[in-house]
Order: C-alpha cells, then sequence, then structure tokens
C-alpha cells in the first residue's frame, strides 16, 4: 500500500478492482464501511463475482476476469476526453510535460521495438527526448549528480508537443472507448459510464479516490501492466500521495510485506535494491546500471543517489571486515544470476534436472501451484526436499499423496518442525507497512525449533564443513558476519538491529538512512528499515494507539505516529510531497498529508517524504520536486520500467475464449515468457473448443491457503472443497448444488461438489456468450477435510487446473483467468 | 452513541460501575452487572502478551492470554482482538478468533522426520542428524552446482542446484537472516509467497 488500512475512511471513493476485502481481509474493510458510512464514500467493486464487498458497494460491475486493463483505460479516456484531469498536478507532478524522442511507436499491438523470435522488446525508444548534457553541474543545485551523460528531459508545459507523453498518452488510449471497454470487459456501456462520472469527479482538488487490489490483479499475464493502469489514473486524478488516495494492495500473508522488503525474492537484495547481473564487477557499475537516473534538475534522485551508500552498507552488514574499499565490499561474493530465477523457474530447473534440492519454509509448492500436477513432478525429480513447517504440507507429503507410488519417489525428504508466530517473538509488517512487534506468547511446543535458529545451525555446520574438508570458493561463507552472543541462536533483538544498522565510528545505532555512506563506516541490513531501531529502543514495539485518540492522532488523519512503525522513516503515506500543491497548501485542507509552515520553516503533518525544511517550489525554483525516489521527480504515465510497454495496453489471457478486439492479430502478451516451449515441452495451453469455460480462483473468509485445513473450527465452517458454477450454465448441464463436478483443464482436473449461484452469471464479451466459473483454492489430500473423505482429497488441487505461464515482468502465474470444462460426475 | 469496548466494560463491570445502561452492547448491561458477582473471569490472573494475527496482511493486533501452571508449564487460556489497535480495534474475523487453534494443535509435527529415496513412510530422526544430514547435502549440491565464472567470463559465484522459498509466516527477523544465510551461500533461486 502507497497508504495504509485506516486511511481509507479518508476517502471519497474506492475502486476494488480484483480484491474481495469485505471476505478476504474482513476487519481491514471496517475502514471501507467508516468512509462510507461516516463522511459518504462510495464503494466500485468491478468483479466477476459478486461477493460480499459487491453487497456493501454503491455499484458493481460484473467484470470478466483479466480485463481490468481495459477498464482502467477506459476509466484513462474518459477522463482525458472531458478534460476532468487534476490539471496542476498533471502539469507539475507527472511526466505528462515530457517529450518522448522519435522512433516511439505503437501499432495494431506491438510497441516499437518488438522482436519475434526473442518475444522481447528493444526499449531504446520507450526514451525522452535529452537537452544538451550540461558541460558543468548546475550551481543551482546544492544536492545530487548534476545529469547523466545524456542530459535532462526536455518538456512541454503546455503539453500540447505532439510526443508530450499527454499526447502519446491521449492518443493511446483513445482506442478505449465505452463501446470497446464494454466489448472487452463484458461491463454494459451505461453502467460503465456511470462509474466513468463518478470517477471522472475525482480530479477536483478537493475529492480524493483511492484504489484497492489483491493478487485479482496481480495473477494475469498483464499483471504488472493492470496496476500500472491504476496508477496512471490516479496520477491524472492527482490522487497518488494524498491521505484518502494511492494505490493500494492488499497482501494476503502476515508478513509477506516484511520478507519481500527483506527481499526473500531472486530479483532484489534487502531494501528493494537490484541484484547485481553478470558483468559487473564494481559498485560503480553496479549503481550505473541499477540505479535510477536523473532526468530533470529538479529531480532530487533520491534513491539513485543513495543507491551505492545502501548496497556499501549492506555489503558491510553482512560480509563485515572482509568488505573493504579496496576489494569493492567485498562485491563479488553477491551471487549474481544467469537469468530470471523466480517461482516457476524453480520447477521448470528441477524439471530440466537442474536443480537438486529445496528448501520451503511455510509454504507448499504442490498447492500453490501454477500446475499442480507438473509441480509435484518437478519435487519428485529433486535430489532432496527440506519441509520447515509446524504442521504437515501437501509437500512434506507428496511423495506418498493419494494415487502416488511412494517407492518411486527418489527425492529424499526432511521434515523439520518449526515454531509458530506465537513462540517467538519479531516482527509482522502489514499491508500497510506498520512493522508491528509482537512477543513471544509461549514457549515451543514439542521439538519444535525457530526457523532462525535452524537457518543458522545449518549455516554454521555447513561452514565448519567448508572449514574441515574445503569445497567451491568458501570465502563468502567464511566472511558472512555472525555476530550474535550465540551464532547458531540468534535473537531476533539481535537482528532487529542489525537491519537498522550502525555507524561503526561511534558504535551508535542509524537513526535515518539519509546518514548512510559507501565508504564502509556504516551498516544497515535493509536501508528502508534504517530508523526502526534506534539506540532509544526497538520503535516497532511503540504502542500508542486509539486508546487516546487525541493524543494519539492529534491531525485526525490516522497517521498514529506512535504505534508501530512504518517504513520509510515511520512515513504513513508515501509520496506525501504530492499532497499539497506548488505552494504547500494541501489540495484539500480538509485532509492534509503535509503542508508548509513558513512561520516555523517546516513541513508539518505526517513524516514529509521530502527534505523537512526545503521550501516548496514556490520560493525556491531549485526546490525538488514531489516524487523524489525516481529520476523525473514526478509521477511516471509513460515509463521504461516495464518489459511489456511503457503504457499499458490490454492483453487477452493466455487462455481466453476470445479474440482480443483491440488487435486480435496480437491477442494476448507477445512478451510472457513460455516456460514449457523454451524448455522444449509442448505448450499445454487449452482452446475455447475443448475447454469452452473462463475460470478463476480465490480465497474464503473462513480459509488462509492451505494451513487452516488443521484447523478445526474453520474447517467446521468451511468442510468441503466446492465450485462455483453460474445457476444458468448448471441449469444447461443437469448440475444441482451439491452434485459432485469435475472441473478440468489442459493439465489437470479437480472432482469437487457443485455449488450453483447467482454471483456469478453470463457475460457478453466481443460479441460472444461466455461463463465464468470460480474455484476456491483451500484444499488438498492434507488436513482435516481430506483425512475424513473417501478419496483423501485425490482431485482437490485448485491449482492442478492453472497454466505454467505468468506476467511478462513479473513472472506472477496467471493463476485467475484461465479456460476449463466442465460436467457432472 | 456511546462506544464501550470489551476492556472497558470488563474494566468497569468488575469495578461495579453501573452507568452504563445507554451503551451500544445491545442488550441490558444493568442485568449484566446484576450478575457480575458470580462470574470469576478465565483469564482473570493471566498474564497478557501482544501478538499480531498470524493469517492475512490487515495486521490486526491480537491480546493473548497465558498463565503458568503449576506444573509450569505455559497455559494458552485466550486470544482476542486488541482494543487499542489503529488497525483492528479490537475485531477479528473468523480465522484471527479461532488462531488458538492454530497455536496449539494435536496435528504439529512435535519431532523432526526423514524420508528416504524410495521409503514408503517416514522416520524418526534427531535434530543433530538431521542438521548434520541437510548440511551435508547443501555442501555437495552446492559443491556441484556452483558457478564460479559464467561463459562470457565474468565472475558470477552462484549456487544453481538449491532453492528457498517462503518467509510469508516468518517474523521480518527471521526473512532478513534467511536472505543473508542464503544469499551467503551464493543462492540465485531465492523466493517466498509475493510472486504467488
Amino acid at each position: 500500500m502507497t497508504n495504509h488500512w485506516r486511511d481509507i475512511k479518508n476517502t471519497d471513493l474506492i475502486l476494488i478492482n480484483g480484491a474481495n476485502p469485505a471476505e478476504a481481509h474482513p476487519v481491514g474493510f471496517q475502514w471501507f464501511m467508516r468512509a462510507k458510512l461516516d463522511r459518504g464514500a462510495k464503494i466500485i467493486h468491478a468483479d466477476p463475482r459478486f461477493t460480499r464487498t459487491s453487497a456493501m458497494a454503491d455499484t458493481y460491475l460484473r467484470i470478466r476476469t483479466g480485463t481490468d486493463v481495459a477498464y482502467f483505460g477506459g476509466l484513462i479516456n474518459y477522463v482525458l476526453q472531458n478534460n476532468l484531469f487534476h490539471d496542476e498536478y498533471v502539469r507539475n507532478y507527472t511526466n505528462a510535460s515530457f517529450i518522448v524522442k522519435e522512433g516511439y511507436s505503437f501499432n495494431d499491438g506491438l510497441f516499437s521495438g518488438y522482436d519475434s523470435a526473442k518475444r522481447a522488446y528493444d526499449i531504446s525508444t520507450w526514451a525522452y527526448e535529452s537537452t544538451t548534457p550540461p558541460s558543468l553541474p548546475n550551481p543551482g543545485l546544492t544536492q545530487g549528480p548534476p545529469s547523466t551523460s545524456s542530459g535532462f528531459a526536455k518538456r512541454d508545459m503546455t503539453l500540447q508537443h505532439p510526443r508530450s507523453v499527454f499526447q502519446l498518452m491521449k492518443q493511446h488510449y483513445s482506442r478505449y472507448t465505452p463501446e470497446m471497454v464494454s466489448s472487452i470487459t463484458g461491463i454494459p456501456v451505461a453502467d460503465f459510464m456511470k462509474v466513468a462520472e463518478m470517477v471522472g469527479a475525482m480530479g477536483k482538488p478537493d475529492k480524493v479516490m483511492t484504489i484497492v487490489y489483491a493478487v485479482g490483479l496481480t495473477h494475469h499475464t498483464t499483471g504488472g501492466q493492470l496496476i500500472r493502469s491504476g496508477a496512471v489514473l490516479q496520477l491524472l486524478l492527482g490522487n497518488m500521495g494524498r491521505p484518502g488516495g494511492g494505490m493500494n494492495a492488499e497482501r494476503g500473508h502476515a508478513n509477506i510485506q516484511g520478507n519481500t522488503d527483506h527481499a526473500i525474492s531472486w530479483e532484489i537484495l534487502p531494501g528493494y535494491l537490484k541484484i547485481p547481473a553478470p558483468g559487473q564487477k564494481t559498485i560503480a557499475d553496479y549503481v550505473a546500471a541499477s540505479a535510477p537516473k536523473k532526468a530533470d534538475p529538479n529531480s532530487w534522485n533520491f534513491f539513485g543517489t543513495n543507491y551505492s551508500k545502501f548496497m556499501v552498507s549492506t555489503l558491510k552488514t553482512w560480509y563485515g571486515d572482509a568488505a573493504t574499499k579496496d576489494n569493492e565490499f567485498a562485491f563479488n561474493f553477491v551471487p549474481k544470476p544467469a537469468s530470471n530465477a523466480s517461482w516457476m523457474t524453480i520447477y521448470d530447473q528441477a524439471l530440466k534436472g537442474k536443480m537438486e534440492g529445496l528448501i520451503l519454509s511455510g509454504m507448499t509448492a504442490a498447492s500453490i501451484g501454477p500446475d499442480s500436477n507438473q509441480v509435484r513432478q518437478a519435487l519428485g525429480s529433486l535430489k532432496w526436499l527440506v519441509v520447515m513447517d509446524a504442521l504437515p504440507t501437501t509437500s512434506s507429503e507428496f511423495w506418498h499423496a493419494p494415487g502416488v507410488d511412494a517407492a518411486s519417489i527418489k527425492t529424499e525428504v526432511f521434515m523439520v518442525p518449526t515454531t509458530h508466530w506465537i513462540e517467538k517473538e519479531g516482527s509482522f509488517v502489514n499491508s500497510g507497512r506498520w512493522s508491528q512487534w509482537k512477543d513471544q506468547v509461549l514457549p515451543p511446543q514439542g521439538q519444535a525449533r525457530h526457523d532462525h535458529w535452524i537457518l543458522a545451525d545449518l549455516f554454521q555446520r555447513v561452514k565448519k564443513l567448508y572449514q574441515s574438508q574445503g569445497g567451491k570458493f568458501p570465502d563468502p561463507i567464511m566472511a558472512l558476519t555472525t555476530n550474535y552472543a550465540d551464532p547458531t541462536k540468534p535473537t531476533l533483538d539481535e537482528i532487529a538491529k542489525e537491519i537498522n544498522g550502525k555507524d561503526l565510528t561511534t558504535g551508535k545505532q542509524m537513526t535515518s538512512f539519509a546518514n548512510l555512506k559507501d565508504d564502509g563506516t556504516t551498516t544497515a541490513g535493509d536501508w528502508i528499515y534504517t530508523g526502526s531501531y534506534p539506540d532509544t529502543g526497538n520503535l516497532m514495539k511503540r504502542r500508542q494507539g486509539v486508546q487516546d485518540v487525541k493524543a494519539n492522532d492529534p491531525t485526525g488523519m490516522g497517521f498514529f505516529a506512535n504505534w508501530a512503525w512504518s517504513w520509510p522513516l515511520n512515513r504513513r503515506v508515501m509520496y506525501n510531497r504530492a499532497s499539497a500543491d506548488l505552494a504547500g497548501k494541501p489540495w484539500d485542507p480538509t485532509r492534509p498529508g503535509i503542508q508548509w509552515d513558513a512561520g516555523q520553516g517546516k513541513w508539518v503533518g505526517d513524516v514529509p517524504d521530502y527534505p523537512p525544511t526545503m521550501k516548496p517550489l514556490t520560493e525556491d525554483p531549485t526546490a525538488w520536486l514531489p516524487f523524489i525516489m525516481n529520476g523525473e521527480g514526478v509521477g511516471r504515465l509513460f515509463s521504461n520500467s516495464m518489459v511489456d510497454g511503457p503504457f499499458p495496453e490490454h492483453y487477452e489471457p493466455i487462455e481466453s475464449p476470445v479474440k482480443n478486439p483491440l488487435h486480435p492479430g496480437n491477442s494476448a502478451s507477445p512478451v510472457a515468457f513460455l516456460y514449457d516451449q523454451a524448455a522444449g515441452r509442448p505448450n499445454r495451453f487449452g482452446t475455447a473448443s475443448e475447454f469452452p469455460y473462463i475460470a478463476t480462483s480465490y480465497r474464503l473468509t473462513e480459509h488462509e491457503h492451505y494451513v487452516t485445513q488443521h484447523v478445526p473450527g474453520l474447517v467446521q465452517l468451511q468442510p468441503k472443497p466446492f465450485v462455483e458454477i453460474p445457476d444458468e450454465l448448471a441449469n444447461q448441464k443437469g448440475i444441482k448444488s451439491g452434485d459432485q463436478v469435475r472441473v478440468s483443464s489442459k493439465r489437470g482436473k479437480v472432482e469437487v461438489l457443485a455449488l450453483v449461484t447467482k454471483r456469478l452469471g453470463a457475460m457478453t464479451v466481443a460479441g460472444q456468450k461466455v461463463f465464468q466459473i470460480g474455484i476456491p483454492i483451500h484444499w488438498g489430500y492434507v488436513g482435516l477435510s481430506a483425512d475424513s473423505d473417501p478419496s483423501k482429497g485425490r482431485y482437490w488441487l485448485a491449482n492442478a487446473l492453472t497454466p505454467f505461464v505468468g506476467d511478462a515482468n513479473a513472472r506472477t502465474p496467471e493463476f485467475k483467468a484461465f479456460l476449463v470444462n466442465l460436467e457432472k460426475i | 452513541m456511546p462506544t464501550v469496548t470489551r476492556r472497558v466494560f470488563l474494566k468497569v463491570g468488575v469495578a461495579g460501575a453501573g452507568a452504563l445502561a445507554a451503551s451500544g452492547l445491545g442488550f441490558d448491561v444493568a442485568l449484566a452487572d446484576s450478575t457480575r458477582v458470580k462470574q470469576k473471569l478465565r483469564i482473570e490472573g493471566a498474564k497478557e502478551s501482544h501478538s499480531v494475527c498470524p493469517y492475512c496482511a490487515v495486521g490486526c493486533s491480537l491480546v493473548a492470554y497465558t498463565r503458568t501452571n503449576s506444573s509450569g508449564s505455559t497455559e494458552l487460556l485466550q486470544i482476542e482482538g486488541d482494543p487499542d489497535s489503529p488497525v483492528n480495534e479490537g475485531r477479528l474475523c473468523p480465522k484471527g478468533a479461532t488462531s488458538m487453534q492454530l497455536a496449539i494443535s494435536p496435528r504439529r509435527v512435535e519431532s523432526p522426520l526423514y524420508r528416504p529415496a524410495g521409503a514408503t513412510s517416514w522416520q524418526k530422526i534427531s535434530w543433530d542428524d538431521m542438521l548434520d544430514k541437510i548440511a551435508s547435502k547443501i555442501k555437495s549440491s552446492r559443491d556441484a552446482t556452483f558457478v564460479t565464472t559464467d561463459g562470457n567470463g565474468n565472475t558470477v559465484n552462484r549456487t544453481e542446484g538449491i532453492a528457498f522459498a517462503g518467509g510469508a509466516a516468518f517474523s521480518s527477523e527471521e526473512g532478513y537472516l534467511a536472505t543473508k544465510v542464503m544469499r551467503g551461500l551464493g543462492l540465485v533461486h531465492l523466493e517466498q509467497q509475493a510472486r504467488v
């Protein structure tokens, strides 16, 4: 989330796409209801299925899954065509005025630079036209590099230049007419127009809209662009950086946010630093290839400017005395991946026989998919599998699952019993970036051990083996710091201090990442958490909440600055300089984020996302633009950071019953990576003639993925797997609620109960009638339900159906849109 | 309408105040108050600790009540929403409200288990033996698949044949340590639930 849960109460309009907060995040949903009940906010829910969120919404739109780019695109077009955008914000706080260089084009579904053999773009034309590089640093600027060698981007503040981002965007989205949107999404034109009018009213300075989404947007081959299209709309309406605004992702696991921040993710190091690439030999090489480039004289480019400080401080934390200026702070110790090493790649490599071992911790590959049957085959291709979990999982038990001949599975499997969340302390970071510390409430049950003690102990044992036996390049293993009182049992308090970092000269804990250095005199395990644990103590433990609202939330905006700690620097709304106009006055004085207090000479309100005493641009023409983290200093309506286009474009899911109405010749994403094809296995994608129905998958309130299959109270509430079938289709097939049905895709099948419902219904898409089927994800062959069923849950894995293909950028699997057939058994 | 949190109600109830007739509780407070003397709260005298819900990422704060039994073991009496939290203000969904059944479960794996290649059942194994076995597998797979220099002569120092995935149920500090250790071992295949 750019904002946070409680902040949703501050909004006027809530667009919910790819999410069902009333059921999947019900306690967070109270803030949606507060907005509705206390300030008359409206809720618009676009979803394939009418859920409890829809029931609370003012407007429900039945949308075909995976078509939200077209929906947002239609809204963007409506806002542009009717001049409903927030003019001052768009002109000054976005790159609408930037000139794109000649050569950029978009024709028939393809952007300039497409290479069909590689299924990839050369993005060199997705760039700004540059000024001549200045020969000397601009003397008016006090901080930051003067320029890149390519100069700054040219701008046209009138927005009239035909190659300005604004004009190119207007042209790009002109195709997204209400009729086209309707044809793609299935939303009737009249309903869409009603919503467009409501959204169009949100570009006024005293109005603000929020967009809330979840994995219903990310789990598509166009997932990244689905979210970007929402962000583009929010920038046009001037809603980024403001209380009650933003792009707000509802995350699905207790600490998925914290452990993404801490980079359990192949492409990053802690704090969203890029993983180094082969060929980079020095910190300078790495920074040149990774850090944002300053593209405007008034851009601070804070991230780019400080990239080397964050990286060196991380290396210094990890490699200690072995990281010196002379050896580039042990930069060569950091592994450099050859290519994508994400989730599906792991199993793809296993199928190729290139992956020997896998350690799973608190997640089960066999259930989570995609293409569970292929994933299980991959698990069986490993030499060894370690499952660290408190409870049995479909991965720990895959070798003797129903229908599997255990003797034929050669994988050695270790079940490593771990402690639960309540048996250890430490922080959980929620969707709103609030890092909340928890106590150890209970001692470990049985012989269970903490995950971090297991990993620390394993590391020490591996290190001893290298010490005694030697082996391949042991240097990073020998150098890795384990400065804990007991290196096999580090405390989470010790690690929290390490993450925060310290000044090696004074020995004091760092208080801000702004003070980190790239000379090896500071450490920070994860720079975005610097400031969470100063010498005064662990700020994540703070508990000044609603027991005294007046004292703890003096602005009434819900920041609660002394409850827990929020990254970065306890800031509650990101990009909050954009909540005020050029002069530093809030766009809406009743809902201030930060504002310039001329008397005190500083920004007041939330923790400013800006130098605290830098005067506004109206008083100081050299002041920084509001979006301090990127090279432009402004929000990017046009971006070269995505591999599938500088503007979001609608592509059909890989499996779709219709051709893309915008460009039937380039129907699906031209750059989504096709694992099976690339590995020489046949692509297993179905067609509508064999698999005529669209399917999507989701959660229920009573379960969380798979672990709740062990919780009796929740299994009683939702005991058996089922699929939701629209009643019209069920009637055609003679299926009644409670019947056993088989849902099959090109990859596998589920055999579960039918739930016939009006929550799903027929839609007209590209002139064709289509049905969508809904599949809850929670069941498998492990748990209380499976134990008590004669089938033992043999055909209960929802992800047996899903395709082994993902987003062109993030490789997030396309769990949410695929084709199936349906039969009564 | 004035609102009364459970905690305030309990405190006021125990103190015997009777001025809550107009509360929004939906039942007759005076009656509740009159029956008060017969009740002994299950959590009376219990230790109050703070936790956070282990399920979705709303981040609802929990209050957990425990008591140390005469045998010295800790008994978990109750988990409920923390009324002080600006996130949940004491509320919980069905999952959070049953989190006690996740915390204490007869279905827990209580000791390490090992399944050799081709075996048809689990074998019990000691922690020491298990960790030694896993450590030697990590070392042999690392040595077998470690690439120091790629085809273009670049120093890459990566372990290609081991993957680590997980962490959305870890404390952040555990996750950070997992990243540090796995990168230290040279892993490039590092993932958690964010993508799936």
